[in-house]
């Protein structure tokens, strides 16, 4: 096993471990928010590891950064910390848990039983910011104008929602 | 290099937690978070596929797109969450069940 293959399964393990800590995290809200932390830092890491350089910086940046911060503040701004809802009906975690495990088991047979092909070489530059940033405002300067205006959506959205009175 | 099968499996068992968390949770902050998680799953299934074509970056343009809805659905659902909370002091989905049938 090389170096690079550790690595890829440690992160992934640890994405998952603490996936799963998010989820089954009954008490504490702060604590859940920080393991989604750890998430997205080790799916940072595996683009890393798969020459995707502009999608990681930008997977801590925003994810990591920005949004969970956002979480946080919301969770510490409405006193939430205790997670006082205990899942209601445990028939419905129960079915849905088994669902779910059928489904991936399904997904992961299927997968390892047709091979994908294998990865070919990669260009120069591949996942670097001048390639992205090129491909980005050249062939999808519209998708780009498009995030735009969705952002002043939200924006606007957001700060209407949040207002307390509307006038 | 992993075999990209492991890359699609991991994302595979990502968005089943992800499902998981949205279909059992009553905690619409966790809810939230569980769908963030299923973006990301989305996300890491992109970057594998484009790293098996890589003479364009199309997926990883498109990792860039779902952060920016991403970061838009944060904001406005926490917006959303505030409102509810400042209107029944309580972020409990089973509580707000109005438009449920």
């Amino acid at each position: 096993m090389t170096v690079f293959s550790f690595l890829f399964y440690l992160f992934a393990a640890l994405a998952v471990v603490s996936a799963l800590g998010m989820v089954m995290n009954l008490r504490n809200t702060v604590a859940a928010a920080l393991s989604l932390v750890v998430t997205m830092i080790s799916l940072a890491a595996i683009y890393v590891l798969m020459e995707a350089h502009l999608v990681a910086a930008i997977q801590i940046m925003v994810y990591a950064g920005a949004i969970v911060v956002l979480f946080l503040f919301v969770v510490m701004l409405l006193n939430l910390r205790q997670d006082t809802f205990a899942p209601g009906r445990q028939w419905l975690v129960k079915s849905a848990g088994a669902l779910a495990g059928l489904l991936v088991g399904a997904q992961l047979v299927r997968l390892l039983s047709s091979p994908l092909p294998e990865l070919p070489v990669l260009p120069e530059g591949f996942g670097g910011y001048r390639m992205l940033g090129i491909s980005l405002y050249t062939d999808y300067v519209l998708l780009v104008e498009m995030a735009s205006l969705l952002l002043l959506a939200a924006i606007v959205g957001a700060l209407i929602l949040a207002k307390r009175k509307i006038d | 290099m992993v075999p990209l099968e492991h890359v699609i499996g991991l994302s595979a068992i990502l968005f089943t937690i992800g499902v998981i968390g949205v279909a059992t949770r009553r905690n619409l902050i966790i809810v939230l978070m569980s769908i963030e998680l299923m973006l990301n799953a989305v996300n890491l299934a992109f970057v594998g596929f484009n790293r098996l074509h890589p003479e364009n970056l199309d997926g990883q343009i498109f990792v860039l797109m779902v952060i920016a809805v991403a970061a838009s659905e944060v904001a406005v659902g926490l917006g959303i969450m505030i409102s509810m909370f400042r209107n029944r002091d309580s972020v409990d989905l089973e509580e707000v069940s109005l438009l449920k049938w």
